[in-house]
C-alpha cells in the first residue's frame, strides 16, 4: 500500500469518469501486454515504523563512537545545530532549481551569498553555485582550461588526491588528452620536476594544497611557470583551511575547485558533499553549471536570477560548457550558512585550532620510539608518519582501541606501506591526543 | 532583502569555539599565510537563523506548494526518510572506513544498504547490476555513455555517433557529446513518438547507440519500442534509458525486458528524495549483462559467508565515476522509500500518477491546445498556442501561477512544441488540488480574452516583480564583493 496516494476510491471513479475510460489500466494502452515485466517480484510495502526499525538495526552494524583521526579529504568538523535545522526547513529542501525567480529568491539569494563566500574565501573573482563533489569538481576545472586554452596536455602534481587523478582519468580514458604525473618530492611539489614537463601544449597544471600529505606550499612560482608557458594553474583546495593560508588567488592560480564538505556537511559515507569552482573574471563564460546572478526586477528592487544559461545544458545542449543539471544546491546553501556561523573571526580560530592540535599530536605520536614524523614540508591539520610497522596492521590494531587511526598511504601510494596519514580536527581534546598516542605504542610495542 | 554580508557587525560571532585545551601555540611561515582573513559575515547565531529562514520563506516548495514542473517529478518527500539519513551510524561514517585492511567489517550496515538498494533498482528497471556512483542523472548519462564507449572499445567497433529525439532532455546531448561522440538527432511524428522511418535512415553501423527517455517527454509511451531495439541492436547499437520519467511506468514494464542495455535512475524524481532547490540528487547506472564488466568501481558485493564488502578488481571497469559509493545520504533514503512502498505501492505509485495527468489533461483541454490529443503518460503536455494569439504567453501564464501560489510547469519544454506547457501533477497531490489548479488555468485562459495585457506586470503579490535577465548577463554581477563586469 501506498500511503502518499491521497486519491479515494470515489475520487479514482470521477476522475476515469471525466477522462472517460473506466479503469486507470484503460490508460496504459501503449504499453502492450507483450511488454510486462518478466518479474517484479518486490516484497509487500512496511509501516514507518517498521522502516525505522530496519534502519535502526542497520546502524548498528556500522562501527559507533571510533574516535577518528582519519581525514584524506574528508574531515570530522562540527557542525553547528542551526545548520541543518536550517536547511531541512521544507522551503529549502523540497524546492527545485530556481527556473522562476519570483518564487525562487530564498535558494538564488542563498547562492549568490554562497558564490560571495567561495570568492572571498579562496582569492577569486567568481564562482558558481556548485558541482558535485571535489572529485568531479577538479576534472570540470581541467575541461575548462581545455576549452580556454585549446591545449590537450595536462601535468598534475602527485600530491593532488589519488582518488580525483583517478576520476579524471576514468573520464578522458577515451578521449584526446595527454596526462603526465609529476612525483611529489620532500611532500611537496617538485617545482624543478614540473619546470620540466610544463611546456607549451600544456592546458594547465594541477595542484592541491594542502596536498594529499597534508603539506602546505606556496605555488606562486609554479603559477609563473605555467603561466609563461600559457597554460593555467589549477588549484585544489580545503575551505578550512583557507582561515589561514595563503589563498589560491593570492598564488597566481586561475581556476579553484574544492570539496566543500568540512563547511558544516556531514561525513555520510561518501556523500551527498559538495563540489566548488571558482576562476578568474575572464573565464566566466567557460565556467560550468549555474551560475546566479544579481539584477533587479521591474520596480527596480535587487533580485537574483540563473544567468549566463547559453552556457548550458538546457540551451545549449551538446554545445554546451559541461553536461551538469542538478547540482547540490542544498549542500552549498548548507555551507553558506555554516560560513556565516563561523564568521569572518571564527574562521580563522577554527584553522587556528586545527593547527595547534595537529602540531601537538605531531609532537606526542613523534615521541614514540620506531615512529618518524615528517617534517620537511610545514602541514596544517594532516600530517604523514612513518612507523616501524605495516600502516595497514597498526590502524587495524587500533580499531580495537576504539580510534580510526589514519590511513594508511600505501592503499594509493605503492612503497608508502609504512606511511599513515593522520588528521586532526578541532573536535579533538587533549585526552584524545593523548589516549591515541598511547594506543599506537601500545600497538607498536605489541 | 539585505545579504547576509550587509547585516555584519564588526567583531560579533555566530558561533564560539573553545579556548585550545592543548600546550602548543604553533605558528606557520608568513609566505605560506594569508594576509587578511576571508571577508565571511560578522552575524549573531539568531542574525543567521533569522536571515535563512525568512530567505526560505521566499521560495516555493513541494511542501507549501502545488508544484506540477513536467519532468521533474515533485512528489511529497516523505520527512521520516530525513531521520533514517540523519542517523549517527549512518551520517558519521567516514567513506575512506572500508578502505582500511579488514575495513569492511566497520561499515557492514552501510554497505547492505548500498548492495539492497541496488538489488531493488535491478528488480525495478530489469537489469542485471547497478551502480550507485553518479551523483545526479546528467552523471548518470555520462557514466552510461562511457559504458557504452568501453563496450564498443572492447569489441573493436568504430563507432561515432548517439542518436537522441528532438524531444530529448538537454542532458542527453550534452552528455553524449562530452564522452566524445557525435549527435544525430531524430524527430518526433505526429503522435510525439519518434519517427521510426526517421531512425531508420540514420541508423548506420557508426551509430554508438540510441538514447531514449521512455515515455518521452511528450508523454507518451513508444508502444513500438521493442522494434527499435531491436534495430538499434542490429547495428550493435547500444540502447540507453533515461529514467526521468521512470515514475510512469514503474511495475507496468520495465526498461530490461524492453531491450535496454543502460539505464539511469533518478532517486529525486521517481524514489522521492528531495530535490534541495538544484540537488543533490542521485542517478544510479543499471547495466545488462553485456555492459557489466565495465561498470565503475568500486562494486558491492556480498560474500559466501553473508558478510559485504567492497570489490575494486575488475580489468574492465570505466575505474571511478565519483570518489566514493553515491550520494549515500540519498540512497539510504530512496532504498527507506522502497521499503516503506514495497512492490504493491510502487505499481500504485505509476497508476495514481497516470491517473492524474490524464485527469488534468481532460480538464484543461479544451481551453489549452494539446498538440498530441491522446492519453498520456505521468504527464500531459499542452502548448498555449491559442493564448499566445491573443498576447498572453507561456511564461505569462506562469507568472499568473505564480500570484496564485502555485508553482507553473515547465515552460517552453520540449522544444519540440511552441509554447509548451508541460504538467506532471504527481500520484501525491490530491483530486482536490488538482481542480483548484484547473480552475486557476481555466482563469488565466479567460482572462487571456478579456484582459491580455493585464499578464505584462505579474507576478504582482511576490517579493519581486520579473526580473531584468538581460542586465544580470550583460553587467555579471556573480560575487557580492566585486564590481559588476561588463561582458
Amino acid at each position: 500500500m501506498n500511503p502518499y496516494i491521497p486519491n479515494t476510491e470515489q475520487d479514482v471513479a470521477s476522475m476515469l469518469a471525466t477522462i472517460g475510460v473506466s479503469s486507470i489500466e484503460d490508460l496504459f494502452v501503449d504499453i502492450a501486454p507483450r511488454h510486462a515485466p518478466v518479474s517484479f517480484d518486490l516484497p509487500p510495502g512496511l509501516s514507518e515504523y517498521e522502516v525505522m526499525r530496519r534502519f535502526t538495526a542497520l546502524a548498528g552494524k556500522n562501527s559507533q563512537g571510533l574516535v577518528p583521526f582519519i581525514g584524506g579529504g574528508y574531515y570530522d568538523h562540527y557542525v553547528p545545530a542551526a545548520c541543518p535545522a536550517l536547511i531541512s526547513r521544507g522551503e529549502f529542501f523540497t524546492a527545485y532549481t530556481p527556473y522562476q525567480p519570483e518564487c525562487s529568491q530564498g535558494t538564488l539569494q542563498a547562492l549568490f551569498e554562497f558564490q560571495s563566500m567561495i570568492c572571498t574565501l579562496t582569492g577569486m573573482d567568481v564562482a558558481n553555485a556548485s558541482l558535485y563533489e571535489g572529485g568531479t569538481a577538479l576534472y570540470e576545472a581541467m575541461m575548462m582550461a581545455i576549452r580556454i586554452t585549446g591545449r590537450r596536455r595536462v601535468v598534475i602534481d602527485g600530491g593532488v588526491s589519488p582518488i580525483y587523478r583517478k576520476i579524471i582519468k576514468s573520464y578522458t580514458h577515451n578521449l584526446d588528452f595527454e596526462f603526465v604525473e609529476s612525483p611529489v618530492a620532500h611532500g611537496q611539489a617538485d617545482v624543478a620536476a614540473l619546470s620540466r614537463l610544463i611546456d607549451q601544449s600544456t592546458a594547465a597544471v594541477i595542484l592541491q594544497n594542502p596536498n594529499f600529505f597534508g603539506a602546505i606550499d606556496d605555488h606562486a612560482a609554479i603559477a609563473d611557470l605555467a603561466h609563461s608557458a600559457g597554460a593555467l594553474l589549477i588549484e585544489s583546495v580545503y575551505p578550512i583551511s583557507l582561515g589561514l593560508l595563503k589563498t589560491p588567488g593570492a598564488m597566481g592560480a586561475d581556476i579553484v575547485t574544492g570539496e566543500g564538505q568540512s563547511l558544516g556537511l556531514p561525513l555520510s559515507f561518501g556523500g551527498p558533499y559538495l563540489g566548488f569552482i571558482a576562476a578568474r573574471r575572464k573565464y566566466i563564460r567557460q565556467l560550468p553549471g549555474r551560475i546566479v546572478g544579481q539584477t533587479i526586477d521591474t520596480e527596480g528592487r535587487r533580485c537574483f536570477v540563473n544567468t549566463l544559461q547559453a552556457r548550458e545544458q538546457h540551451i545549449r545542449r551538446e554545445k554546451a560548457t559541461s553536461n551538469i543539471c542538478t547540482n547540490v544546491a542544498l549542500c552549498a546553501v548548507q555551507a553558506a550558512i555554516f560560513m556565516s556561523l563561523i564568521g569572518k573571526n571564527g574562521l580563522v580560530r577554527m584553522a587556528q585550532l586545527n593547527l595547534d592540535k595537529a602540531e601537538f599530536a605531531r609532537q606526542e605520536i613523534g615521541r614514540i620510539p620506531g615512529v618518524e614524523v615528517k617534517r620537511s614540508a610545514p602541514v596544517f591539520n594532516e600530517f604523514a608518519v612513518c612507523l616501524p610497522k605495516d600502516a595497514g596492521d597498526v590502524a587495524e590494531a587500533m580499531i580495537a582501541h576504539g580510534f580510526a587511526a589514519g590511513f594508511p598511504l600505501g592503499r594509493y601510494y605503492p612503497g608508502m606501506e609504512r606511511y599513515l596519514l593522520v588528521a586532526v580536527t578541532e573536535k579533538r581534546s587533549r585526552e584524545e591526543i593523548e589516549a591515541y598516542a598511547r594506543a599506537l605504542k601500545t600497538v607498536l610495542e605489541s | 532583502m539585505d545579504l547576509i554580508f550587509e547585516q555584519s557587525v564588526t567583531s560579533r560571532q555566530g558561533f564560539g569555539l573553545p579556548i585550545s585545551d592543548v600546550p602548543v601555540k604553533a605558528s606557520l611561515p608568513s609566505r605560506y599565510l594569508r594576509e587578511t582573513p576571508a571577508d565571511l559575515p560578522e552575524v549573531s547565531e539568531l542574525d543567521v537563523v533569522r536571515h535563512y529562514t525568512r530567505l526560505s520563506q521566499l521560495n516555493f516548495s513541494v511542501d507549501a506548494n502545488f508544484y506540477p514542473l513536467g519532468s521533474c517529478t515533485m512528489k511529497y518527500n516523505p520527512r521520516f526518510t530525513e531521520r533514517v539519513a540523519g542517523m549517527p551510524g549512518f551520517s558519521d561514517l567516514h567513506p575512506l572506513l572500508p578502505q582500511l585492511k579488514g575495513g569492511e567489517r566497520y561499515v557492514q550496515g552501510a554497505l547492505e544498504v548500498l548492495f539492497e538498494s541496488e538489488r531493488w533498482l535491478c528488480e525495478i528497471a530489469g537489469m542485471k547490476a547497478f551502480t550507485l556512483q553518479p551523483l545526479a542523472g546528467a552523471h548518470g548519462e555520462l557514466t552510461g555513455v562511457m559504458l557504452m564507449a568501453a563496450y564498443h572499445k572492447a569489441k573493436g567497433n568504430r563507432k561515432k555517433f548517439i542518436i537522441i529525439p528532438d524531444s530529448a532532455h538537454g542532458t542527453n546531448p550534452a552528455s553524449a557529446a562530452i564522452a566524445g561522440y557525435d549527435i544525430v538527432s531524430v524527430p518526433s511524428d505526429r503522435n510525439g513518438v519518434m519517427d521510426i522511418e526517421k531512425l531508420a535512415e540514420v541508423l548506420t553501423p557508426e551509430c554508438a547507440g540510441l538514447m531514449m527517455t521512455s515515455p518521452d517527454t511528450h508523454g507518451v509511451f513508444n508502444s513500438r519500442i521493442d522494434e527499435i531495439s531491436r534495430m538499434v541492436h542490429a547495428v550493435d547499437g547500444i540502447m540507453y534509458y533515461d529514467g526521468a520519467n521512470l515514475n510512469a511506468i514503474l511495475g507496468r514494464c520495465r526498461p530490461g525486458d524492453l531491450g535496454f542495455d543502460v539505464v539511469h535512475i533518478n532517486l529525486h524524481k521517481t524514489f522521492a528524495t528531495p530535490h534541495g532547490g538544484g540537488g543533490p540528487g542521485a542517478g544510479p547506472v543499471g547495466v545488462s549483462a553485456r555492459l557489466e564488466p565495465f561498470l565503475p568501481v568500486s562494486r558491492v558485493v556480498r560474500c559466501s559467508d553473508g558478510t559485504y564488502a567492497l570489490n575494486y578488481n575488475y580489468p574492465d571497469s570505466i575505474g571511478y565515476v565519483a570518489s566514493f559509493y553515491g550520494a549515500f545520504g540519498i540512497v539510504i533514503r530512496a532504498y527507506a522509500y522502497m521499503l516503506m512502498l514495497g512492490g504493491d505501492g510502487l505499481k500504485q505509485t505509476s497508476a495514481h500518477a497516470v491517473l492524474n495527468a490524464n485527469y488534468l489533461r481532460s480538464r484543461l483541454k479544451e481551453a489549452y491546445y494539446l498538440p498530441f490529443d491522446r492519453v498520456c503518460m505521468h504527464e500531459c503536455l499542452f502548448s498555449a498556442s491559442r493564448q499566445a494569439q491573443r498576447g498572453v504567453h507561456a511564461i505569462d501564464i506562469a507568472k499568473f501561477l505564480i500570484d496564485r501560489k502555485i508553482h507553473p510547469p515547465t515552460v517552453y519544454f520540449p522544444l519540440t512544441v511552441k509554447e509548451a506547457v508541460m504538467i506532471e501533477p504527481t500520484e501525491t497531490e490530491s483530486k482536490a488540488t488538482m481542480d483548484g489548479f484547473v480552475d486557476v488555468m481555466l482563469e488565466a485562459d479567460r482572462l487571456s480574452r478579456i484582459d491580455p495585457s493585464s499578464f505584462k506586470s505579474l507576478p504582482r503579490t511576490m517579493p519581486i516583480s520579473r526580473p531584468d535577465e538581460v542586465k544580470a548577463a550583460r553587467e555579471l554581477k556573480v560575487n557580492y564583493f566585486s564590481g559588476e563586469s561588463k561582458a
